[in-house]
């Protein structure tokens, strides 16, 4: 097998054979005049907005708010039982409401039979509708926020950022990373887009400022 | 997916056949006009998307000028975060470490995440002989494995089918792959998603081996990263033990920060959304978080031979949207499938050249599958220059064997036209000729003919008719009508 | 002005009627129209059909013939976009064809890029009682950058009535030998095009290249649609006293 990377590597060296010997990658110019936001305006509105478009399911509440907020959402989906990383802050679930399954963790067999999942998130991008989940303590490993039908996500207000490019540097790609635009979608059959699929058919998020 | 595109016709016959197919130029016109005017939207969203756009190429130049030194970073940089990495110079050899490594596993079946680079080596066809059974998940892949049929369009494989063929294809073969169809299935989209996700449920959930590509690998990081839609890359990228991604040796990106480019160029210029659903970044392996063994394979099979070619090496920036795909008035008439590989569309016209040469007839005819309207070239995110290449390409077919006759028509040509005195002889001859040329043409000319008038030749050619003036001659100086008159205004 | 006239090899051989107008045009508005001789084609045929050789000849020829005309008019978009984007690739760069072609090249304009940049006119006196419709064609739109100049144009025109063609940006099929070589696609393009164009009820399409109008009036009149084809030129040309022929 290694023979194979001698020869890719020294075929793709003899491709090459134009490129001056003395030019390093950072030789070749890269512009890089691109926005680094694109100014569409407001970032909690514009990521509402944006969450609208892609049908989910989309809240703004206080801090103080919070717990009851999560408790009425869960109510109103007949979520009895919801998975929940283990460092979920403790205020989010109230004292009565929804039974929390710690992710112990989990088989896929147990996270088929929960009713939901409630997680925080790393950052979310108001341009694009994206919320990233980066396997925190309050989010969890990737299985949890992926079996469930429903996704329950908390959006802290100083989490939102504009853009991509403000986005990139704030998250870690050595962690495992899911980006997240709405419940999961096809646009397989005619080009039409229909949510639903494998991934979460709902999401819903709850935005905190303030 | 057993259907090949071995023994396929050339271009212009298989495109021939494909219009006169109402139903297929229906659904064709139907989604690509759906998505031309979607990705039309968001672009003009990003009032920087030129500089994004010249970012991208950019960005992929440096990779391409310096492959060597890229694959050796992300090589290192994959095996620190604890995943494989294997080297496949072809098709045979990427397909002969997928097998072993699923052997090695001991599983029988795997599920697979849409990819362009398994099924450039067909591996799914590989891994059958070897007794593997591998699912495609995503849902238009599904409904061309299901339906026996060939993918016709990069990022929607199955756009050449409608709804009503859908159900169809569901209602008649899920019951032999698994969870079969329900009875009362209807063609509502909503209704043939949820039959897909019912009828690979089970497939994800016990799934033990999974097989991806990626679309982007970053080499500073060793980040590998999947678009998609639908949930079943992460499910296939999450939840199985053992995963294998087999990656084109171009795929790279230098670092992490370069992906805020890509991740605003590909969503936008593919789907026509502001992002697709899910993407999946993760390197190597994760204790306690998704798949404990990783493998890297990386896909040479014919790249290194297009980056020896300095003005067809472009063609290996693609991201693979599709957005050339959606935008191409030959695509949309000649469907998919008349491009006799898996990468249809003006890509397919100068990246299947390449990868594979211009030995058979197939591929020597696809440079020619062209208007060069250049209406790929301003969509593309990463501006390949797709005319530029395809007349390089031409130029290649042209120089090789064959084409004798039109070589010597194109060298008589050159020599009347290399010479003014030459080319006014020639339209005299015409000229006298003129009331003998029939309304529908012999031989080659009858290309023509069947759909179009010829135009009339005029009397007097311009250079003629100025010659005349400038010597004063004539009453009437501004000449005779050409012979538009003959056919009422045909050209 | 000195205007010096590249007619192009398929306007000069098939389509004299479109360089009679120019001239005349040009004139009217009290410029003087020179007609080198020794010119005869750009070699876009050549260069598209993958004669690379044959068309570098051709260029040389090209540059050699207009190399001291301030500038040079080519009456079809195509022509004009063949000099101004392919010449530099078929020199090598340094080589003197390649100097010769980028001090060329720029002053190589179309019909109106020459009345609207260059002459800075968009009401040239035209009459045209007619209904026109505009095909932007592929090298006008996305070589040339055309952009709506030739509409400007247009809509100084008395008495025409401008209406917008559905579809207008797609490729009307020709492609030079892709026509031929494609036949069956090229003629389904085409199709559409002449749909659209009878759609608009237009009496005449109006393009800038006698190449597409040859192939969407070909169709066009296979078809016994009704709408006729003619050179923007033509239109420009036309007055009351002397009115473009239909
Ligand atoms: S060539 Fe450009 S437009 Fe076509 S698929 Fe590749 S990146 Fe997209």
């Amino acid at each position: 097998m290694s023979g194979s990377r001698e020869r890719i590597l020294a075929r793709v060296r003899a491709a090459l054979a134009d490129v001056p010997r003395d030019e390093r990658p950072g030789d070749v110019d890269v512009p890089r005049d691109y926005a680094r936001e694109h100014g569409q305006g407001e970032l909690i509105p514009v990521l509402t907005d944006r969450l609208l478009d892609y049908r989910a399911l989309v809240h703004r509440v206080t801090a103080a708010e919070l717990p009851g907020a999560i408790a009425a959402a869960l109510a109103r989906r007949g979520a009895a039982r919801v998975v929940v990383p283990p460092g979920l802050p403790d205020a989010w679930l109230g004292e009565a409401g929804p039974v929390a399954v710690p992710d112990r963790p989990l088989d896929v067999a147990e996270l088929d039979a929960v009713d939901g999942v409630l997680t925080g998130c790393a950052v979310a991008i108001a341009e694009t509708g994206t919320i990233v989940l980066d396997a925190g303590p309050d989010q969890g490993r990737r299985a949890i926020t992926l079996v469930p039908d429903y996704h329950l996500c908390v959006v802290p207000a100083e989490r939102v950022v504009a853009s991509v490019p403000q986005a990139l540097p704030r998250l870690d790609p050595r962690r495992p990373l899911t980006w997240i635009s709405g419940p999961s979608a096809t646009s397989d059959i005619e080009l039409n887009r229909v949510e639903g699929v494998h991934g979460p058919r709902t999401l819903e998020v709850v935005i905190v400022a303030g | 997916m057993s259907a090949t595109f071995v023994g396929m016709p050339a271009f212009p016959a298989a495109a021939r056949a494909a219009t006169g197919d109402a139903q297929l130029r229906h659904n064709l016109r139907k989604a690509t006009h759906t998505i031309r005017d979607r990705r039309r939207a968001v672009v003009e969203e990003l009032d920087d998307w030129p500089r994004l756009r010249a970012a991208g190429r950019a960005v992929k130049d440096r990779v391409l000028r310096h492959l060597d030194h890229y694959l050796e970073r992300l090589e290192e940089a994959v095996t620190a975060a604890g995943g494989r990495v294997h080297w496949a110079a072809d098709a045979a050899e990427a397909n002969a470490i997928v097998t072993g490594l699923v052997r090695a596993t001991g599983e029988r079946e795997v599920v697979k995440v849409k990819s362009m680079a398994t099924q450039e080596i067909e591996l799914n066809e590989a891994l059958a002989a070897a007794g593997i059974t591998a699912y495609e998940t995503d849902l238009a892949e599904l409904i061309v494995q299901l339906g026996d049929d060939r993918p016709s369009h990069i990022l929607v494989p199955a756009i050449h089918r409608n709804r009503a063929e859908i159900r169809e294809i569901f209602r008649r073969t899920m019951s032999e792959w698994g969870v079969p169809a329900p009875d009362d299935l209807t063609d509502d989209p909503a209704a043939l998603a949820e039959a897909a996700r019912r009828h690979l449920r089970e497939k994800f959930l016990s799934a033990k081996v999974a097989v991806s590509g990626a679309n982007f690998a970053v080499a500073e990081t060793g980040s590998l990263v999947v678009l998609e839609s639908e949930g079943n890359g992460r499910m296939c990228l999450t939840l199985p033990r053992t995963l294998i991604s087999v990656v084109g040796i171009e795929k790279i990106v230098p670092t992490w920060a370069d992906l805020e480019v890509f991740l605003q160029l590909l969503p936008r210029s593919s789907t026509g959304e502001r992002m697709n659903p899910y993407t999946s970044v993760w390197s190597g392996v994760i204790p306690g978080d998704g798949p404990q063994e990783f493998h890297l394979v990386l896909l040479d099979n014919g790249r290194s031979a297009t980056l020896a070619d300095t003005v067809g090496r472009q063609a290996l920036r693609c991201i693979r949207c599709s957005a050339c795909l959606n935008i191409c008035p030959v695509y949309e008439r000649a469907g998919g499938h008349a491009y006799g590989s898996v990468y249809p569309g003006p890509i397919g016209a100068i990246l299947t050249p390449q990868l594979r040469g211009t030995t058979t007839e197939l591929d020597a005819s696809l440079p020619y599958a062209s208007s060069l309207c250049g209406a790929c070239y301003e969509v593309c995110p990463v501006a390949i220059d797709i005319p530029e290449v395809l007349v390089h390409l031409r130029e290649r077919v042209a120089s090789g064997g064959g084409h004798t006759a039109e070589r010597a028509a194109m060298a008589a040509a050159g020599w009347v036209l290399n010479d003014d005195r030459r080319l006014g002889l020639a339209q005299r001859a015409a000229g006298r000729m003129r009331g003998l040329v029939p309304r529908r043409l012999p031989g080659p000319g009858a290309a023509w003919t069947d759909t179009r008038d010829v135009p009339a030749i005029p009397a007097e050619s311009f250079r003629d008719w100025w010659a005349t003036r400038e010597r004063g001659g004539g009453p009437d100086a501004r000449g005779p009508a050409d012979g538009r008159g003959r056919t009422e205004g045909g050209r | 002005m000195r205007i010096a006239l590249f007619i192009t090899c398929v306007n000069d051989t098939l389509f004299p009627r479109t360089g009679q107008a120019v001239v005349r045009l040009l004139e009217r508005l009290g410029h003087e129209v020179v007609f080198p001789a020794a010119q005869t084609c750009c070699g876009q045929m050549h260069y598209n059909t993958g004669y690379r050789r044959e068309a570098q000849r051709l260029a040389v020829r090209f540059v050699r013939t207009f190399a001291d005309c301030d500038v040079v008019l080519a009456p079809s978009g195509s022509c004009a976009g063949m000099v101004r984007d392919n010449y530099p690739r078929l020199a090598d760069p340094g080589s003197r064809l390649h100097e010769a072609v980028s001090a060329l090249a720029p002053r190589v304009v179309d019909l109106s890029e020459l009345l609207v940049d260059v002459l800075e006119v968009t009401d040239v006196g035209a009459y045209f009682p007619h209904r026109v419709t505009y095909h932007p064609t592929c090298h006008g739109l996305r070589l040339l950058r055309l952009g709506d100049r030739p509409q400007r144009l247009l809509r100084e025109v008395r008495g025409l009535e401008l209406v917008e063609l559905a579809g207008a940006e797609e490729c009307c099929g020709f492609g030079g030998t892709f026509a031929v070589k494609n036949a069956a696609v090229s003629a389904a393009m085409a199709a559409d095009k002449a749909r659209h164009a009878a759609d608009t009820g237009a009496e005449v399409l109006c393009a800038v290249d006698n190449s597409c109008l040859m192939h969407i009036g070909g169709t066009l009149d296979r078809q016994r649609a009704g709408v006729r084809v003619l050179h923007l030129a033509e239109i420009l040309a036309s007055t009351e006293e002397e009115p473009a022929s239909l």
